[in-house]
């Protein structure tokens, strides 16, 4: 499209029209970052800066309402720091001084990671269905996945504290259908609530990108396995999930990198079992009141979701996807 | 592919039941007369709804967030204006990065931007925390989806149409007011309103930048704690979800409407 815009231009000013226009061409960048400006101070200014002091924290200390600014590593040594009694932790081995920190980190990973695989299995069908099947009404059903996405996020949790709570609907139908007697407390506030309530919440949003991948594939692709002899499971497996790859890693990211550091679920639904590291952040920066920790933690989950990221698209070979379709 | 009922079909609208099940179930129980949210339903009342026009914090957190809302609609919007009117109208070297970092707010975790902001604002500047800091975070989380929204609509029409302005001896100040601006209004409502609504439900940045003034979400998070104020807790609740779904459709309509119409009429 820039290319198409600069040949326009440079046949404007063949006729010796304007004659600022080949300075201005050359400049054109200038303008577009100008034009670009104040959006780009607001992040830098809100985003940037606070990211930096937030790292830069992490590298103090708090003694009570004092804070101290020479520059330590304490605060991820406390982290990691070894000691002679090992903790366990679904088999694994902790020979950590405050273990804590790193279970909380492992349990919000491999939460994230369950919600994650659980909304790609749901997400994955709805969106083949919407691509594949849907020929009528295409915008009312995307307008139809869209909406919960963009209401509360605090009442789509809520609502789940309603229908899994010990007076709850599940309870309460399971008890008047004589199935139970006393009602099970296993529904709420533990991992598997947080799991439940987070794939409900990130569904509809993770259909988007796989149904946009999906609709790229050439459906002369599709006939085309078919006339060669491939059944419909092998035409799936071979034509249509490879080719759907991408949506599937945007939509794998686009959840997972949020639900890491996700508080409101595992605050309402989580239960003391359920906390994850957000709620471990948000207590260090309130009633723990000590923001060097706090900045810590949340700098050494950024880097751990990034290192994953990078791990996971180096692993699906994105670059060779990527380079394949350009 | 002719079949009209297959499982796919099925799985479709279970999916459907499933996404709305839990959402749908708070107006449900919001019109019950019962204290506890369970089946079977008792009574049809509208006391809770009566409670709520009773409420003077509740009535001064909507105020609040209402307003807090307008603001950052607008604010993120002629912020992800600019940046979307940048990036689709000249080319620009290190467009990549520039972009990335506009975008970073989408996949950082708000209890870290939560975090990071208050530092700043506490610890850096020491700035009373009130409803300017919560609008300021919300912008920051609105200008990414604004600029998407933006990007997609005004990629949608022909740049030849400015240029044709520009040509025909309109100056740039008049050619965006004239042709860019009508052409991208589906966009910028829509921009409007998905901005409005995120920052009218958010509740983490709002939790932690707020300081004494409440938002909406504070108070409804304030009254989830307490069982015995469940039925007015879910009035509220499915009078935000009717208010918002009420918004989000009519942004989704003119967004989507805004991407198939890449040759607008009355031109």
């Amino acid at each position: 499209m820039s290319e198409a815009s600069l040949g326009h231009a440079r046949a404007g000013a063949a006729p010796g029209a304007r004659t600022n226009i080949g300075l201005l061409q050359r400049f054109e960048w200038i303008r577009g970052y100008l034009l670009m400006s104040p959006t780009m101070v607001v992040m830098l200014a809100m985003l940037i800066v606070p990211l930096v002091s937030l790292a830069v924290r992490s590298f103090w200390t708090q003694h009570g309402f004092d804070l101290d600014r020479t520059f330590t590593l304490n605060n991820y040594w406390q982290m990691i720091a070894p000691s002679d009694t090992t903790t366990w932790w679904l088999g694994l081995p902790l020979p950590l001084e405050t273990p804590a920190y790193a279970i909380v980190m492992l349990k919000s990973l491999l939460i994230s990671l369950a919600s994650t695989v659980a909304v790609i299995l749901v997400a994955y069908p709805m969106a083949y269905f919407l691509a594949f099947r849907v020929v009528r009404h295409k915008m009312l059903w995307l307008i139809l996945i869209t909406i919960p996405f963009w209401t509360s996020y605090l009442l789509r949790v809520f609502a789940w504290k309603i229908i899994l709570g010990y007076g709850g609907v599940i309870n309460t139908a399971l008890i008047k259908l004589g199935l139970i007697e006393k009602p099970l407390e296993f529904l709420l506030y533990n991992p598997v609530a947080v799991v439940i309530t987070l794939t409900h919440a990130w569904a509809a949003f993770a259909i988007l990108p796989i149904y946009v991948s999906l609709e790229k594939i050439d459906r002369s692709l599709l006939e085309a396995a078919t006339d060669l002899g491939e059944r419909p499971a092998g035409r799936f497996l071979r034509v249509t999930l490879p080719l759907s790859m991408p949506g599937l890693i945007a939509t794998s990211l686009l959840v997972f990198i949020p639900t890491v550091g996700d508080y409101v679920t595992p605050s309402l639904v989580g239960g003391s079992g359920g906390t994850m590291v957000g709620n471990t952040i948000q207590s260090l920066f309130g009633q723990r009141n000590d923001a060097p920790m706090g900045s810590a933690v949340s700098i050494v989950m950024m880097a751990i979701v990034t290192i994953l990221v990078c791990l996971f698209l180096w692993a699906v070979g994105y670059r060779k996807m990527r380079a394949r379709e350009a | 592919m002719a079949k009209r009922w297959d499982l796919l079909t099925v799985y479709g609208l279970g999916f459907l039941v499933f996404l709305y099940t839990p959402v749908l179930l708070l107006p449900l129980f919001s019109f019950n007369d019962n204290l506890f949210a369970i089946f079977p339903l008792k009574g049809f009342t509208l006391r809770a709804y009566e409670q709520l026009a009773d409420d003077a914090n509740l009535l001064n957190a909507l105020k609040n967030s209402i307003m807090v809302g307008v603001g950052v609609s607008i604010v993120s919007t002629v912020f992800g204006l600019l940046a979307a009117m940048g990036v689709t109208r000249y080319r620009l070297p290190g467009k990549g990065p520039v972009v990335g970092t506009i975008m970073l707010p989408l996949v950082i975790p708000s209890i870290i931007l939560g975090v990071a902001l208050l530092v700043i604002i506490r610890q850096v500047f020491d700035i009373d925390l009130s409803l300017w800091c919560v609008a300021a975070g919300h912008v920051l989380l609105c200008v990414p989806f604004s600029m998407l929204v933006l990007i997609s609509r005004l990629e949608g029409f022909e740049k030849d149409l400015e240029e044709a302005a520009m040509d025909l001896g309109e100056n740039g100040w008049m050619t965006f007011w004239r042709v860019t601006f009508p052409l991208a209004l589906p966009g910028i409502i829509s921009s409007l309103l998905m901005s409005f609504t995120t920052s009218f439900d958010e509740y983490v940045l709002a939790f932690f930048l707020s300081g004494m003034d409440q938002t909406l979400p504070i108070y409804l998070w304030s009254m989830l704690r307490f069982p015995s104020r469940l039925p007015i807790t879910l009035a509220l609740g499915s009078s935000i979800l009717i208010a918002s779904a009420i918004i989000v459709v009519c942004s989704e309509v003119l967004r989507r409407r805004g991407v198939t119409s890449t040759k607008p009429t009355g031109l």
